[in-house]
């Protein structure tokens, strides 16, 4: 399906910054989130945990509870059913454990009652009985023989000899003769790497309002990514039809792919039907750490040559991922994505899979890339300087470029490496002085982008104005982005029109708010609606000036003659046909369903200043400084808020946050204090250079912007700490007592 | 355990309620009063998403009693418009979109409004030492620095 | 005969070949025949298959032309943050 490119086109509304349609409320306290809806009768859900990394559920007592006044309905697993589809399954039993608790905070009852003190003290009056098994929460170990077996009955088909049964996944794929790649080089470096696992940190916690009833009709509310992945997966669950059960996308406080899965949702509703009354469940922080979906941790090994003017002549790289107690394809994307920004003859990669007692990793910005990249853009900067060489030189002269077979197989159209780089080499950043213990490192991200599913309708109403009616939650400003899109595209004022995100039984399916998808898919749909709006707004005016359909075109928010042929007409604006819709034939609407393609990858460079401080190992960042392609920012405001705020993530991964898991298998870190993500106070402004190289998939050039920033401070950072310290860390984060320690190793 | 009838000032009005000796005043305002914009996103004083002031002084709600309010004056981010006029920071936020999600929003402008009582002029790294206790984890902070300075500004009459 | 690269660990499907050949037609009709050649890609095909096409990456666009001179490489379904 090819679409038009306006890559010339000159913008009128596209590219200004107004102000978001939910501005107001979000700065009253007016929004409304997952935790801030209420429902007449309504009762408190509160969910009892596992305090083992991996046990047995020998029986669970729930007697004593039920007997407790103003309880109204327990559960437990088997208030479910089995359901056939694996994957339905496995999300099921990470929303409340069947035979075994896989890891410290997995469900394994719920309570309903008329007050949450009621429903607390229900929890401790659950008698669970336990037979704790040994436990594996670290990757490398998990894939030892000997290792503790999570799940029996998940490996791989053809296990290789000597691993454990915890391996449910390994692949491995690339082009070039490697042998003659590395007798190729000058200089090769081989080094292991590992990261810890990180939260996604949305600062709302998991919330929902669920009603069923007996008849298998339900309501949900709740924040989340993707309303109708949830409808899909709840009514899987539950054993009823989607159509019955209408979900409701709260305001989201954040979500960077954590909310891209169900981990109460089931349980409300499957309360609520047990009870006949409404049920809320709000996670609290501590729960949102143990028993929702963190990011993988990893073990990776990367090994690099090349020649002494920088050209890389071979690469191979193997990633070890731990997804917690299910199986997980995250290692794919990281391995795919790992040498994206490289234009390479010989490159190999390894990926393999591995269950651990830990919670079910979900998604986080870019999922699987930030680690990946980290090792490989660490290496790559080690030899640039083991072999004296400027590395955005080196960059540049091994970037990927349109024609390029890229490392995991399909060749690029236009992309903006190139420029990307270029432009970092010309800013001032670069050349900056550094005092002593100061360095300044870079890498290059990169991430896949994705179209899916989407469907638009956008109504113009009577006065004038335009309703857009949307199925993606708004997370970073989308809803004024799309408004964006359609007044461009109707030539009307951006007032004029005004975008909701509508419920599963308002729309038709709409994909997952992921991938960086929305801006790109749902801009697109939105685009071919308004389109399809300018269509039949011409018909009208063609019937009222009684000449050919394709005599009247579409210019500026006005239907006008085509030509002197077409005859003298006085245009008719939007405002003019929707007065008089009526009259002409009944209300006037576009829409558009697509799954969408071409969402064109998106590439980025991060430049970083820090200074180590060789007294405690505390690593500062002085100055932040990210490069990347937008295709087309539609609103810059929010454009740039995503640069910055994936940088600061990243920046956080690099340097503070991990998962730290105890002897006992337990979390010991899960609260805000003790995992610690960058506040106001640790960081520096975050700079922001946008470049602008149109994607041929999206009629404006759109590309998704928001999971490539998080992919190259990781690596960035590291990289700074080595020209800063003379050490070359290999181990995420590198928290002060890390670096202190490798800084008095080295003497 | 006696529930505690508690008469307080919140936003101006006097407000009455009762609550349980143990029950923060987070959840006395989300729960018994209806005032949802104080957010929860930790419950243990570190996330600020749930600051007000009591009797003029920035508190993290969760960590403050139901029953401490008695005889307060508390405020909260429902009370920072006057009508339909928006209060500068508010405005701002918008303007210089110095918010995503927008989850942390309400408790970072309650406390950056304290901060402006007491500095009317500060430098960055007072806005964002002030605001270290206020977590953002969508914009990175820098917009919100900068929505703080441009409204002080403009409150400053600059 | 189109040249359809197998991508990393749909390969233990086609015997470990890295690259497969199919009639040109619509990509529907390539998955059918991959599905008769090699019948180990019969579940990854169900569970869902991205394609990339000279570079552009497709989630299940069957009706797509595949040209005797096109790219093709057939991976498995992705999802993002
Ligand atoms: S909820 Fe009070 S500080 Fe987080
Ligand atoms: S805007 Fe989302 S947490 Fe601040």
């Amino acid at each position: 399906m090819p679409l038009d490119a306006n890559k010339k086109r000159v913008f009128k509304v596209i590219g200004t910054r107004p102000a978001r349609p939910d501005g107001i409320d979000k700065v009253t306290g007016r929004a409304l989130y997952g935790a801030d809806a209420t429902a007449p009768g309504m009762l408190f859900g509160h969910i009892l945990r596992s305090p083992h990394a991996h046990a047995l559920i020998k029986s669970i007592d729930t007697s004593a509870a039920e007997a407790l006044s103003g309880v109204k309905a327990i559960i437990t697993s088997k208030d479910f059913g089995l359901p056939d589809d694996s994957s339905v399954l496995d999300v099921q039993d990470n929303c409340m454990a069947r035979e075994k608790v896989l890891y410290d905070g997995h469900a394994v009852a719920a309570v309903a009652a008329t007050s949450a003190a009621i429903a607390k003290k229900a929890l401790k009056l659950i008698k669970v009985d336990y037979e704790a098994l040994p436990h594996v929460t670290d990757v490398d170990a998990a894939m030892r023989p000997d290792a503790p077996i999570v799940q029996a009955g998940r490996a791989m088909d053809d296990l290789p000899a000597g691993l454990s049964e915890n391996v449910t996944y390994h692949f491995e794929f690339g082009h070039g003769d490697m042998d003659a790649g590395f007798d190729k080089a000058d200089k090769i470096v081989e080094r292991s790497f590992k990261t810890a696992a990180t939260h996604q940190g949305y600062i709302e916690p998991h919330a929902c309002l669920a009603s069923m009833n007996s008849d298998g009709k339900g309501e949900l509310w709740c924040c989340t990514q993707g309303q109708f992945f949830v409808r899909e997966l709840c009514a899987d669950i539950l054993e009823i039809e989607a159509s019955q059960l209408r979900v409701t996308a709260s305001e989201i406080g954040g979500g960077f792919g954590g909310k891209t899965t169900v981990f109460i949702e089931p349980v409300a509703l499957a309360l609520s039907r047990k009870s006949g009354r409404p049920v809320k469940i709000v996670m609290s922080r501590e729960e949102v750490f143990r028993a929702s979906g963190p990011t993988v941790s990893s073990s990776s090994d990367v090994k690099i040559g090349m020649t002494k003017d920088g050209r890389i002549t071979a690469a191979h790289a193997t990633f070890r991922y731990q997804g917690g107690a299910f199986p997980c394809g995250t290692v794919q994307f990281g391995a795919q994505s790992a040498f994206a920004a490289y234009d390479l003859d010989a490159v190999q990669t390894i990926g393999w899979s591995v269950l651990t007692n830990r919670p079910k990793e979900a998604a986080y910005r870019a999922p699987g890339a930030p680690m990946a990249i980290y090792a490989v853009e660490s290496v790559v900067d080690e030899l640039c300087q083991e072999l004296g060489l400027d590395p955005l030189d080196v960059r540049l002269k091994n970037a990927a470029q349109k024609g390029t077979k890229s490392s995991y197989g399909p060749t690029f159209d236009d992309i903006g490496l190139k420029a990307t780089l270029e432009a970092a080499v010309a800013h001032p950043h670069y050349t900056a002085p550094l005092g002593p213990n100061q360095g300044r490192g870079l890498s290059c991200g990169f991430w896949f982008n994705f179209g899916g599913n989407t469907c638009v309708s956008l109504n113009v109403n009577f006065d004038g104005t335009v309703g857009i009616t949307e199925g993606n939650p708004d997370i970073g400003g989308s809803r004024a982005s799309i408004s964006l899109m359609a007044a461009e595209e109707l030539g009307i004022p951006y007032e004029k029109v005004r975008t909701i995100v509508a419920d599963t039984n308002s729309i038709g399916h709409n994909d997952i708010t992921d991938g960086s998808r929305v801006t790109f898919a749902v801009g697109l749909a939105t685009i071919k609606a308004a389109r399809d709006a300018k269509q039949k707004m011409c018909a009208r005016v063609a019937k009222i000036w009684d000449i050919d359909e394709d005599a009247v075109y579409w210019e500026d928010g006005y239907a006008k003659p085509s030509g002197p042929n077409a005859g003298t007409f006085d245009p008719m604006s939007l405002e003019e046909i929707a007065a008089i819709s009526a009259e002409t034939g009944g209300p006037i609407a576009g829409h558009h369903e697509v799954n969408a393609d071409g969402a064109g990858v998106s590439f980025g460079v991060h430049l970083v200043d820090v200074e180590v401080d060789p007294e405690t190992g505390a690593t500062e960042v002085l100055r932040y400084t990210v490069f990347q392609d937008a295709g087309k920012a539609i609103h810059p405001d929010y454009v740039e808020g995503q640069m910055q705020g994936g940088a600061v993530q990243g920046i956080g991964w690099a340097l503070n946050e991990e998962y730290i898991y105890g002897e006992d298998g337990r979390l010991q870190n899960p609260g805000l204090l003790d995992y610690r993500i960058p506040v106001a106070s640790d960081l520096p402004n975050i700079d922001t250079v946008i470049l602008e190289i149109p994607n041929p998939g999206h009629p404006y050039g759109v590309r998704g912007v928001g999971e490539t920033p998080i992919v190259p401070p990781l690596a960035a950072i590291s990289n700074a700490v080595s020209r800063a310290t003379g050490l070359r860390m290999s181990e995420l984060p590198m928290s002060p007592p890390r670096v202190l320690k490798a800084l008095s190793a080295k003497g | 355990m006696k529930n505690i009838h508690v008469s307080t000032t919140i936003n101006g009005d006097p407000t009455e309620f009762i609550c349980a000796p143990d029950e923060s005043l987070l959840d006395v305002l989300r729960d018994r009063l209806g005032l949802t914009g104080s957010k929860e996103g930790c419950g243990s004083g570190d996330c600020g998403a749930c600051s007000v002031t009591v009797n003029g002084r920035l508190v993290c709600s969760c960590l403050v009693l139901g029953a401490e309010a008695d005889g307060a004056a508390v405020e909260t981010i429902e009370g920072m418009a006057q009508g339909e006029t928006l209060h500068p920071l508010q405005q701002h936020f918008i303007d210089g979109a110095a918010l995503q999600c927008g989850v942390c929003t309400p408790g970072i402008l309650v406390a950056a409004k304290a901060l402006l009582e007491k500095n009317p002029n500060p430098t960055d790294t007072e806005i964002r030492y002030w605001l270290a206790g206020n977590l953002c984890r969508c914009t990175g902070y820098d917009k919100i620095i900068k929505a703080v300075q441009s409204a002080a500004a403009e409150m400053r009459g600059a | 005969m189109v040249k359809v690269a197998i991508w990393g660990s749909l390969r233990t499907a086609t015997d470990g070949k890295a690259e497969v050949e199919a009639d040109p037609g619509t990509f529907k009709q390539i998955l059918d025949q991959l599905v008769v050649d090699y019948p180990g890609l019969e579940p990854q095909i169900k569970r869902g298959v991205s394609f990339a096409l000279d570079g552009k990456i497709y989630r299940d666009a069957w009706f797509t032309k595949i040209n005797d001179d096109s790219e093709l490489v057939l991976m498995p379904y992705m999802v993002g943050g």
